[in-house]
């Protein structure tokens, strides 16, 4: 049966970055995807790229091409990835510039249309309200404060790519599964109305988008016997053309795959496993097998699909105030009464210098500032604890004013706190509006650039 | 009959969905799922993390990998993005969820 080998080079803007060479080296795969982006990272690009109109996407990508192109080149690997964020023409631009210094040859494509951040107040005026999935309101309550708004385009405008003869695709807000499922339709010859198969493709990507988690990482079934985690492999999943496939990792690298971790990953960050909705198809996990059939190998098989609903999802983030945190560690003898002295002392500190914030956070690191109300107070008297203090305020100014008071408490508190942390700097708060748009409103756009 | 944490017999992991979070709950061995449907119920989950999660608890049965999947409305204090919590994603969730007691057979 024809299949291919897909790997994931990174789950998220920030992840390991050395990941993908093993895959390029062992991993034997011929398409590497990764997922640069999460609701946050797109207003961040926002802003780099109103400051600078050359920037706004993921510049590690361009970094990781100048490192595995030549390699990438001769095996004949294709790299898909959606670290054109915000500027996918300025990524893919950066990635030909790398491309002509090494005097390679290459065709990259660029995937956009997701960006409706200038199109809000004419898709408004066509009837587009963008009304808040969760509460039903107008985006007129926050349209001032709106930082960055992308549709979740699927996977056609990938495939697209990929027929044009892309061998590095960039592209903005695409859903993480569509940059799995696309070299799955283009290499395995699957149709748009072979449901079962589209789902089995989303299945799989969800399975592998987030990297490590599904080879021994963040694995509470097992984690103390994962060997290696320093070099952790990252996921391939071997596709069939009949929609199972096996996951597993490249040689000689760390970590684990076993039915488990895949276990664990397929549930991660999903609602009803029988809806699991994407602009390509809705698919159905509630029959989904897996089973262990060789040492890092775990076939994955039998998700159901039904048709893709005729929205889309969009992503808008929006800017809701400011936000600080700041910790000091108070040290045996009852460090735990300590330090909920030194609480008493902020709150009142707070009124005396008028700081007032819209909510206000106290945590016991060492304590319960994870499991909060389910955590039991320590028996003995604990070795040390540490006072967190997070505040919520209208505007940077207001939170500023929590930075000089924390260290204070070492000469002003109880006895015996230090090591506080650095004055934290306010963080802007960017709240999330999860919005829908019909499908038609939308236009994917996919254009070419060559490297002769 | 022995009261066990929850952590004996199953594996979990956790992460955000707006303010929302969900955790995975799987049997480590299939006689075990049947205890967890029995027992690790909507309203007992919502009773576990009462005076942290806000909103609704709601259960899926997944017997195909002898696993539930529980979404937890408003959970997060406002999103990972918006929330003061130190876990503000709800990694630490699933774990949180493995503190629950649990009847098994001798």
């Amino acid at each position: 049966m024809k299949k291919i080998r897909i790997g994931t080079g990174q789950g998220y803007w920030g992840d390991r970055l050395d990941a993908p060479l093993a895959l390029v080296s062992s991993g034997n795969v011929q398409y590497i995807c990764f997922d640069y982006l999460a609701e946050l990272t797109m207003s961040i690009m926002q802003k780099q790229k109103q400051r600078d109109p050359a920037r706004g996407y993921a510049h590690d990508f361009v970094g990781l091409c100048r490192q595995i192109l030549p390699q990438v080149k001769a095996q004949g690997i294709k790299l898909i990835a959606s670290a054109g964020g915000v500027n996918p023409k300025a990524c893919a631009e950066a990635i030909a510039q790398v491309a002509r210094s090494q005097g390679i040859k290459l065709k990259i494509a660029t995937v956009s249309g997701d960006d409706i951040l200038d199109r809000i107040d004419s898709l408004a005026s066509q009837g587009y309200a963008l009304r808040n999935m969760d509460d039903g309101s107008g985006i007129s309550a926050i349209r001032d404060r709106v930082t960055s708004a992308n549709v979740y385009l699927g996977v056609a405008p990938v495939v697209e790519a990929l027929r044009g003869g892309a061998e590095i695709i960039v592209t903005g807000r695409n859903t993480d599964t569509s940059l799995f499922l696309a070299p799955m339709i283009h290499e395995l010859g699957w149709r748009m109305d072979e449901l079962d198969k589209l789902a089995c493709g989303i299945c799989i990507g969800h399975v592998i988008e987030c990297g490590a988690q599904v080879t021994g990482g963040n694995y509470t079934g097992g984690w103390d016997r994962v060997p290696d985690l320093a070099r952790v492999g990252w996921p391939i999943a071997e596709v069939y053309e009949d929609g199972s496939a096996v996951i597993t990792k490249p040689d000689g690298t760390g970590g684990l795959v076993e039915a488990g971790t895949v276990k664990e990953e397929l549930l991660y960050e999903i609602g009803d496993p029988r809806s699991y909705i994407t602009p390509d198809v809705v698919a159905d996990f509630s029959e989904v097998r897996v089973e262990d059939v060789g040492q890092n190998r775990v076939k994955l098989w039998g998700a159901k699909g039904r048709p893709a609903p005729d929205t889309l999802k969009v992503s808008i983030s929006y800017s809701n105030g400011y936000r600080a945190y700041a910790d000091l560690a108070f040290s045996w003898p009852q460090a735990l009464d300590k330090a909920k002295l030194a609480a008493k002392v902020l709150t009142e500190r707070f009124r005396i210098i008028g700081l007032r914030p819209e909510e206000t956070m106290f945590d016991y690191i060492g304590y319960n500032s994870m499991h909060g109300p389910l955590s039991e107070i320590p028996g003995n008297d604990p070795q040390e604890v540490r006072l967190r203090v997070a505040i919520r305020t209208k505007t940077a100014e207001e939170a500023k004013k929590l930075g000089p008071e924390v260290p204070c408490l070492v000469t002003c508190g109880p006895p015996q706190g230090g090591g506080y942390s650095a004055r934290s700097t306010p963080q802007e708060i960017l709240e999330y509006w999860p919005a829908l748009i019909p499908a038609a409103a939308i236009e994917p756009e996919v254009r070419f650039v060559e490297v002769n | 009959m022995r009261r066990v944490p929850l952590v004996e017999i199953a594996h979990a992991r956790s992460g955000d969905k707006g303010d929302g979070c969900n955790i995975g709950l799987i049997a480590r061995r299939p006689e075990h799922y049947p205890i967890l449907v029995a027992q690790v119920t909507e309203a007992r989950v919502r009773e576990h993390f009462k005076g942290w999660v806000q909103g609704p608890v709601r259960r899926y049965e997944m017997p195909n990998i002898q696993a539930l999947n529980f979404v937890l409305e408003k959970a997060l204090g406002g999103g990972a993005t918006a929330s003061l919590r130190a876990d503000n994603q709800g990694k630490t969730m699933g774990g949180a969820l493995l503190r629950m007691l649990v009847e098994i057979p001798e």
